[in-house]
């Protein structure tokens, strides 16, 4: 509280001049006008997002940089390697395949999470009665925690014949299916789940947009006569698309750091066919109780990012012309 | 017939007309469409959830053996209380709610502090520190993983580790450039002649912000609560690295142990338990989360 009583005089004293701090503090420039003018309390305020975002977000970030160019296993001292750490980690026999996992991850989650929160979010924002229940509905998944959802799946994964899914194909005379435990049903069982934990959270941002949606668009359409069906095609989509072609991107980058599914499903099994690439990381990192390698981790999630930026900047600078609205 | 359709050419966006409702074929075509999405809602929106709250309570023979039938042989209520005493569940709820309670701390004072400084008291430096949180945004979290479990383990200056600290969950929760630009955003549009009507009246910047700005913030100050909370309650990897003390640990990170340490019917009482609060919050709370004030505003900007 020290530090304000020299501020809340400065605003008194110059009251009857009107000056701001702002003014005040362009005249001449002290350090004893500075703090009289509000720059520390300014800076006092700043000061626990400056330290918590320094630590935590700005210093980690420098230091993963550093770390792809050193071996470090927080016993002996940092050693200086080169690209050493990115050499290993290309030639790496997992890494293919970390890479194919992770983009048929992204790919089955667009065919199965992509167009039905939309036809869902539509059908939805044209309900006359009860639409709140649609929504919540919608949602719930979204709010159970992750681990929850995961883990309960993978008790409804259960291949035994009396395993929850089992059992309800079952009675249309499908299956038993193996789903975690094969390598060919393992990955789409994560992006089943994956679909139902997070399309709650699509379904609510596409109701978003349709309510901006111009209700005159509709009006005019109607009187020259257009059907549903037109109007779906001509008015609504065209209306979303800035919305479709973000929350496709957001989809892409979400999938391509798929970890929690992978980890607490299978842990990468059965023989690799869910291994991640953020799987992988962890594994360099976390996975060997010996001690990790984290100067592969880091190389590995740099490159990871800068390929989901240079993929992001040309998906934008591709689907600009078409999303300029 | 006439009151309904004045109603839906009120509430509804009108790609289906008043008059395209009175075609039969629209009414039974679309309305039953919505009524096939209503129960394909239920059954995999609500499913679930019901079979975790019925399975929390039933015998781990039957779920194991009918995994669909309603208690064949009576419930067995065992199960919540073997959960919370004999599995710890109760410890680690309460290792969750302290967290929670830490994280959410931690991410208000820095949001409300950082966004008052950035939007109403504006020092020459605020563009190069927006400019600074904002490259943040477009950094993946996976990039701080390593580094940052490293410098809890090792911290930099101090020679004392952070690990199985909570400090170590609750400090780097603030960093939320996400929360910062929300609430910046919000403080952006507060008006201005009020400001300046307290300074003439004298207030510095401490009451400028705690009875001014403050008392004005309450809504985004409770989309940022509730967002914090559920976060902390969902997350997973984090404290999962830098809490290894089992007695230390929240649910998310226990409940994989537990399943593969107890029979299946305690392990489903604990596995509802953890989804308890989360959804009483998103019941509470709805309108924050489906108005897509979180979400879908940052989308828009």
């Amino acid at each position: 509280m020290a530090t304000v009583d020299p501020i809340d005089a400065h605003y008194t004293d110059s009251e009857s001049a009107a000056v701001t701090g702002r003014e005040y503090r362009q005249a001449r420039r002290t350090p004893v006008t500075w703090v009289r003018g509000g720059g520390l309390a300014t800076l006092l305020f700043l000061l626990p997002m400056l330290f918590v975002f320094g630590a935590f977000s700005w210093y980690p970030i420098v230091r993963t940089v550093i770390m792809t160019v050193q071996h470090t296993n927080l016993v002996s001292p940092a050693t200086w390697v080169g690209l050493d750490n990115f050499r290993a980690v290309l030639h790496d026999p997992l890494l293919p395949i970390a890479v194919k996992n992770t983009a048929e991850f992204a790919g089955l989650a667009l065919i199965f999470g992509y167009p039905i929160p939309l036809v869902a979010a539509v059908l939805m924002s044209e309900v006359r009665r009860r639409r709140g229940l649609y929504s919540v509905l919608a949602y719930l998944p979204v709010v159970i925690p992750p681990v929850v959802a995961v883990l309960l799946w993978k008790t409804f994964y259960n291949a035994n014949p009396t395993g929850v899914f089992n059992t309800i194909l079952g009675w249309i005379h499908l299956g038993p299916y193996p789903w975690l435990q094969s390598q060919s049903t393992a990955l789409p069982s994560l992006v089943l789940e994956s679909t139902w934990a997070n399309a709650g959270g699509t379904v609510i941002i596409y109701l978003a947009a349709l309510t901006g949606v111009n209700a005159e668009l509709y009006e005019a359409a109607s009187v020259d006569g257009a059907s549903i069906w037109r109007k779906v095609w001509h008015i609504t989509l065209p209306q979303l698309r800035g919305v479709l072609l973000l929350t496709m991107i957001l989809q892409i980058i979400g999938t391509a750091q798929v970890f929690l599914e992978p980890y607490l499903f299978t842990s990468g099994g059965p023989a690799n066919a869910t291994l991640t690439v953020l799987l992988l990381i962890y594994n360099y990192a976390f996975g060997n109780s010996l001690g990790g390698d984290y100067g592969n981790a880091t190389a590995l999630s740099l490159m990871l990012a800068a390929f989901l930026a240079v993929f992001s900047l040309t998906y934008l600078r591709a689907t600009r012309s078409w999303s300029a609205r | 017939m006439r009151r309904r359709a004045r109603r839906h050419d009120v509430t509804g966006h009108a790609l289906i007309s008043a008059t395209d409702w009175r075609r039969p074929s629209i009414r039974w075509g679309v309305g039953g469409a919505q009524a096939v999405l209503l129960v394909g809602l239920v059954v995999i929106g609500l499913g679930p959830l019901v079979w975790l709250a019925k399975s929390a309570i039933t015998p781990t023979v039957d779920t194991i053996t009918h995994p669909i039938s309603l208690f064949p042989h009576g419930a067995a209520w065992s199960n919540l209380r073997d959960a919370w005493t004999r599995v710890n569940v109760g410890r680690y709820f309460w290792n969750t709610v302290v967290l929670a309670i830490g994280s959410w701390v931690s991410q208000i004072v820095v949001a409300t502090t950082a966004g008052f400084a950035l939007s109403v008291l504006r020092p020459k430096y605020a563009k190069l520190i927006n400019a600074l949180l904002l490259t943040t945004l477009f950094i993946p979290a996976v990039v701080l993983l390593v580094p940052l479990y490293i410098e809890i383990v090792r911290p930099p200056l101090i020679h004392h580790t952070f690990i199985d600290s909570y400090w170590a969950i609750w400090l780097p929760a603030g960093a939320s450039a996400f929360n910062v630009v929300l609430v910046k955003r919000f403080f952006d549009n507060l008006p201005r002649e009020i400001f300046e009507a307290a300074r003439m009246d004298g207030a510095g910047p401490v009451r400028l912000f705690a009875s001014v700005v403050l008392p004005m913030s309450k809504p985004i100050l409770g989309v940022v609560s509730v967002f914090a909370v559920l976060a902390s309650w969902k997350d997973f990897l984090w404290p999962l690295l830098v809490l290894t003390d089992p007695n230390r640990q929240p649910l998310s990170v226990r409940l994989p142990t537990i399943q593969s340490q107890t029979e299946l019917g305690v392990f489903l009482a604990a596995l509802f338990i953890a989804s308890l609060v989360p959804i009483a919050g998103f019941f509470v709370f709805q309108r924050s989360f489906l108005r897509g004030t979180g979400l879908g505003g940052a989308l828009k900007g």
